[in-house]
This record gives C-alpha cells, structure tokens and sequence, in this order.
C-alpha cells in the first residue's frame, strides 16, 4: 500500500528496517508486504484489534515464529543494517540482541539473583563480584532494586506479579540486548504495577530501542513515541504518537481508537 | 461518522452537542435583543438580556462539566477529543459574547435617559448586522463542522474591524462638533467596542472548527496558514 500514512527516519537513527515482510501459518496471511522503520532508543507501539498481526510482526525481529511449523515469511528484516531474515542468522546471538518480556511473568524458578545471573552465565560469565555487580545494574535499571536487595536469594516466585515483571525486564536486560521486545507488558499485572512499567519503560528508552504491542491504547498513548495501526494483517498507519491519537490521517485509524470499530 | 460501539458514549456527545446548541441560541437572542434596542432608541427589547445572560452562564458550567466527565470517563480521542476541547474553549467566547451583550443592554438603558441623537450611524448597523450574521454563521458552522464556513466567516471579521474604526471617527469628531452629547457618543463607542470584541469571539468558534474539522491550530497565524 503506497498511500499508507507512514515515517521514515534516517539511517543513522533506525534500529529495525521493515520492508514487504509477509507472514502466513499454513497459508493463512498474517502480515501483509509491511513496511516500516523502527526508530533507535525510541519506544514504538504496535495497536490493533486481535488477529491484526502486530504481534505476528513482534514475534519476527527475533525470529520466534520460526518456532511454529507451517509459517512462511517473505520480505526482509534489517537490524541496524543487518538481514536478520537470512538464513544463516545464528538466531540465539539475534535473541542476545533483540530481547524479549512477555504477557505473564515467566521468572525461573530459582532465586533473584540467580534469575538476572542466568543470561550472564550462559554468555560464560562466572567471576562472583563482576556478576554481582552486574546483577546489581539489572536490578537498578529495571526499578526493582530496592525491593530486592535484601532478598536476592529468595525465590523468584515469591514476588509479586508486578515485581516479577520487573524482575524478567532485568533479565531481558542484563545481557545488554540492543532492542527490548514487549508483548502486552502490563496487561497481566494491577493498575499501580502497570504504571511502574509504564515508568520504566519510558527510563530504558534511553538505552534501548523499545517495542510494545498492547491491546491498552491509552498504554500506547502513554508510553510510546511512534504508533503503528496494524488491521487484517496490514500497516493502516504509522505516525507520532501525539499525532496518531489526535488527528490519525487514515480512517481506519480514527474508528479503531475512538472506538467506533468492529 | 459511524457509531461507537459504546451508544452510551454517542449519546453523551450527542448531548454535549445540544448543550452547546441550545447555549449558542441563547447568546444570539441576546444579540438580536441589543441590536434591536440599538436600532429603535429603546431599552425594552433589551430587558431579558441579563436574565437569559444567567441561563448562559449556568449552561457553560454545565458543558465545562459534561466535558470534565467525558475526558475522566472516556478518554477521547482524535475527532472525539477535538470536539470536548473545541467545545470547551468554544463555550467560553459564547459566554464572553453574553457577558458584552450584557454590558450593552446596560449602556442602552443609559442611552435611553438621554436626549435621543438625530444623525444616523450607519458604521454601527453595519456593524450590528456583521456581528449577528457572523455568530449565526459560526454556531451554524459548528454544528455542521463546516470548516469552509469558518474560514469565511473569519474573513468577514477585518469588516466589523474597519466600521468600528470608522465609526470611533465620526464619533470623534460628532464629539468636537457637539461636546453637549459627549455621554451618549461616548456610551455609543463603548457599545460598538462591544460588537467589536463579538465579532472576534465569533471569530475565535470558527478557528476551534478548523481545529476540529482537521486537527490544524490556525490561531494567531493569520489566514494564509488557516486556508492552507
């Protein structure tokens, strides 16, 4: 679609570079030919209604639906310039870079620290005080040292939901991955929690390039400083947050978020 | 527009819309009673002004509220939140034009007391007629978020602009030639700086209609801006 309302930034500021990509399970299209670029150290929303595909396209930055059988992908992926698409990506040193939080906290069940260390001992970092240290910085960056340092050794489980949100934000985080893919953050977790990951997202953006794909619109509004409408597999429209939520240019876009859809 | 899925939402800003109607009729009966005082030398047609001011005032409270309710409750957006915010700056010219008919009913009961004046002003009905023609136009425009319309509208705003200044001068010099009659020239350029500030509240409804109809801010950028 060429008359799509769309941005394009410049090189030097684009982390992830969309161009045709196409996704079906089993034939069925799930993504149709998307186009876009990804700002860097910029939180960019993904919006639509259920079966849209924003998360088809989320899940395709780290080549996660590569995991369901029957998928087909066409068009192409560059991250910071790089096919992520090819097949010769070695997808695990791809998912060190692009990192993932899901809806349900999904914590390891092992203690706090252990949590945040894993990633770091799995990369073959062992040295106690560096991993420490480390562990610490993870902690900090995803709000939640405070709560933790006296309990580093207790079970993840024990934590609150919200507190293991935050916890799985600093796993994702303590290997230092380039982009941060958040699928429904907060949408599993108390109003007061999710305003914390709101914060927080908002802080990691300075270090990060930020996706979140959320069904919460006024989430997007808060977070978020670039929207993509997705519907029926489609990009309708990508625009700066302020200006998607008070003069989306398509009208698809203006009857989704004022909620004259469906 | 198509419907929310939420019909109680349609029907609050279906409300929202009448309030403003309803307000909007309110403030052009005030005008049309002053200019008819004006044009006759008689304060009765006047009377009700202040007593419909007090309806008017009471209706902006109650859309300011209405407005307050919806973004709590809502939280609207695109054309939904540019109609609340349009509405809420709208209603607050609407007031203000109650407010000048008021001051205006209040100098034609002045004027009245004294000696009637023989020679015609027509920069004052020009004026008078300007200023109705262009609020109906503007609460017209609103309803129907014609954006053409204000923009028309805005341009007739320069006319009420140069017969006010030209009345200021015959009143001026009507001064000089018959300083006996200074209190009601004097009460006369205080009226017509009223029709003067009316025309640029009507003015300033048909600016919030740009804004509503396409999301573009034409205030203070004069018309190239607005007609881009």
């Amino acid at each position: 679609m060429n008359d799509t309302p769309t941005l394009a930034f410049d090189p030097a500021d684009t982390c992830l570079n969309v161009e045709q990509l196409s996704v079906s399970y089993d034939g069925k299209a799930a993504l149709r030919e998307v186009s876009l670029t990804v700002p860097r150290h910029r939180v960019t929303a993904f919006i639509g209604p259920s079966g849209c595909g924003k998360s088809t396209l989320l899940r395709s930055f780290n080549r996660m639906n590569d995991l369901i059988r029957g998928v087909e992908v066409t068009g192409q992926i560059q991250l910071f310039g790089e096919d992520i698409l090819a097949p010769a990506v070695d997808v695990t040193v791809l998912r060190r870079r692009i990192g993932m939080v899901f809806q349900q906290p999904n914590p390891f069940p092992m203690s706090v620290f252990d949590n945040v260390a894993y990633g770091l001992r799995l990369q073959g970092l062992s040295e106690q005080r560096t991993l420490e240290r480390e562990v610490e910085w993870a902690l900090r960056s995803a709000a939640l040292w405070d709560e933790v340092k006296d309990r580093l050794e207790a079970s993840a489980l024990t934590l609150s939901g919200g507190q293991q949100q935050r916890l799985v934000i600093a796993r994702a985080i303590a290997i230092r991955p380039e982009v941060l893919l958040l699928d429904e953050p907060a949408s599993a977790l108390d109003p007061i929690s999710t305003l914390k990951i709101e914060e927080l997202i908002g802080q990691l953006a300075e270090a990060y390039s930020i996706i979140v794909v959320t069904h919460n619109m006024q989430q997007a509004a808060r977070v978020s400083d670039y929207t993509a409408f997705l519907y029926l597999g489609e990009l309708v429209e990508f625009s700066a947050t302020d200006d998607l939520f008070t003069r989306p240019q398509a009208r698809q876009t203006e009857d989704y978020i004022t909620g004259r859809y469906g | 527009m198509r419907e929310h899925i939420s019909g109680q939402y349609d029907a609050e800003l279906d409300e929202l819309r009448a309030m403003v109607t309803e307000m909007g009729g309110l403030v052009e009966r005030q005008l049309q009673a002053v200019c008819l005082g004006l044009s006759t030398w008689d304060a009765d047609p006047a009377e009700p002004v202040a007593a419909l001011d007090k309806a008017v005032n009471r209706l902006e409270v109650s859309i300011d509220d209405a407005c307050t309710h919806i973004i709590a409750r809502r939280q609207p957006t695109a054309s939904d939140l540019r109609l609340v915010m349009s509405i809420v700056k709208a209603i607050t010219d609407l007031e203000r034009i109650g407010d000048e008919t008021t001051r205006i009913a209040k100098m034609l009961e002045t004027l009245c007391a004294l000696p009637a004046l023989r020679d015609p002003l027509p920069e004052l009905t020009d004026m008078m007629e300007r200023v109705q023609s262009m609020l109906a136009d503007a609460l017209n425009a609103f309803v129907r978020v014609d954006e053409a319309r204000a923009l028309e509208v805005i341009t007739r705003d320069r006319a009420v602009d140069r017969a006010y200044e030209a009345l200021v001068s015959r009143l001026l010099e009507a001064m000089e030639a018959s300083p006996e009659r200074l209190r009601s020239y004097h009460n006369i350029i205080w009226c017509a700086r009223s029709f003067e500030r009316i025309g640029d509240h009507a003015k300033n409804v048909c600016e919030y209609i740009i804004y509503l109809a396409r999301g573009k801010d034409v205030r203070h950028q004069g018309l190239g801006s607005a007609n881009a």
